[in-house]
């Protein structure tokens, strides 16, 4: 219980260790979170998404200034991609926030993908929970730097931010599935640069094509320019925090932020169930051999995928 | 169990723009399989601890090729020791002279590495040295 305490008094070095034993799948760790589920539910978390250098660090370092400015506390959350050939990492988002280092309002952490795919990394949910039982208003995610299709951030968040830069493709980019669609809020950055209005008018074009909005709530688009010139760029970002609890406000206004949060636990369910239940199968089965030894069946084409699966289904299912 | 996997930060103290050889290791830290944070330049000793601390890393790489190296590596080290994360292994490397090497390794550093060093060679040191904090 000692660690439940330590985590809810904000003590940074238990809620870092506890996130890298959650990284690690330290069995242990998932106990921890079993005792601080019961805290969590506060923070209203927000997620960036966009394409590699749209800008996504530089404005969650601003966002942390301007959450600072109205007294708020933020947890923040980067992830970058590890590499698949030797699952080493960069994790470079940091460096645009250090000069929040030093206050004890912020807490930044850079998690590694390990292989996740959707933009995430795996422990990313259970850290969301941890900064939330540690008391922080905010929790900001910051996915990796997104093509169109990693879409795992609105599995975690209450609001996502789209950051589009200009000069990134044609209208039918704009119409396309995927990352445009899960928006609550847009961000066109660099928006002094050319093709700026150009991409306004077609996220313009494809909002109006929308046939309604949940909760009434339509995707404002905010124009950030220049982060060089405070006062036009602070200006963006009030505008940007001053849309992100509107929508906060909205969700909870029209009724909607239980599906949000009902999306949430779907997912965490589905993976507590698949690492009680499958994982425990996958492991025995690479540990006896057969795993290797199914896979040369299957080289030799001696039999299939799907009746593989059938036969160890049916032999661990009857066990219990 | 998943094997921890060791994680590594890069930093640079002090006024010191030259950050080729930072990113070099941080590239080669990437490639020896190690999650590596880079803060960037122009970070003070407190900021440098207190991300460590916050990032959960077992080894801090300090790169310093202002000739400032015998105030700002002994003062990050310290400032690790308040924060309560004295086990974080604290290396560093840049232009440093012979004989500063003892001030380095007298004020706690355990590693000091200088022009001539091979990436490998630094590799196989972190490998042989360090190794993934198990504490709570």
């Amino acid at each position: 219980m000692e660690i439940v305490k330590k985590v809810r008094d904000g003590d940074v070095r238990t809620v870092s260790r506890l996130i890298r034993r959650l990284e690690d799948q330290i069995p242990e760790a998932k106990d921890t979170i079993k005792k601080i589920f019961p805290h969590t539910g506060r923070a209203h978390v927000i997620g960036f998404t966009g394409s590699p250098g749209a800008g996504k660090s530089t404005i969650i370092d601003a966002m942390i200034a301007e959450f600072r400015k109205r007294d708020k506390t933020v947890g923040v959350l980067l992830v970058d991609p590890s590499s698949p050939f030797t699952g080493g990492a960069i994790l470079g988002d940091r460096i645009r926030m250090q000069r929040h280092s030093l206050d004890p309002g912020v807490f930044v952490r850079s998690l590694a993908t390990r292989g996740a795919l959707g933009g995430l990394s795996k422990a990313v949910g259970d850290a969301i929970h941890i900064l939330d039982a540690m008391g922080k208003d905010y929790v900001i995610v910051e996915t990796v730097g997104t093509g169109q299709q990693e879409v795992e951030i609105i599995n975690h968040a209450h609001t996502v931010i789209v950051v589009m830069i200009p000069g990134m493709g044609d209208e039918i980019q704009a119409i396309k599935a995927g990352i445009l669609e899960i928006a609550d809020v847009f961000v066109i950055n660099k928006a002094d640069r050319d093709g700026a209005g150009k991409l306004y008018r077609e996220l313009m074009y494809m909002l109006n094509m929308a046939n309604g909005f949940p909760g009434g709530w339509r995707p404002p688009i905010v124009r950030a320019e220049n982060m060089f010139d405070a006062e036009s760029f602070g200006r963006s970002l009030e505008e940007l925090t001053n849309a992100i609890n509107e929508h906060y406000q909205n969700l909870v206004d029209q009724d909607l932020l239980g599906d949000r949060v009902k999306r949430k636990t779907m997912i965490e369910l589905n993976e507590a169930l698949h690492s009680a239940i499958l994982d425990p199968v996958l492991t025995a089965l690479v540990e006896s051999g057969e795993m290797d030894s199914m896979a040369d069946k299957l080289l030799k084409k001696e039999t299939d995928p799907y009746t593989l699966a059938e036969k160890v289904a049916k032999q661990y299912l009857s066990e219990s | 169990m998943a094997k921890r996997k060791l994680r590594i930060m890069v930093a640079k103290p002090g006024l010191d723009g030259h950050d080729r050889g930072a990113r070099v290791l941080a590239r080669c830290f990437r490639d020896a399989g190690y999650e590596t944070i880079y803060t960037g330049c122009h970070q003070t000793p407190e900021e440098i601890a207190a991300a460590a601390v916050q990032e959960d890393v077992d080894c801090l790489g300090l790169s310093c090729m202002s000739g400032a190296h015998r105030y700002l590596f002994p003062a990050t080290v310290e400032k690790l020791r308040e924060l309560g994360a004295d086990d974080i292994q604290v290396i560093g490397g840049g232009i440093i002279p012979d004989a500063d090497y003892q001030v380095l390794y007298d004020a706690g550093l355990k590693g000091v590495f200088v022009p001539g060093i091979t990436l490998d060679d630094i590799i196989k040191w972190i490998n042989e040295n360090i190794v993934p904090n198990m504490k709570d």
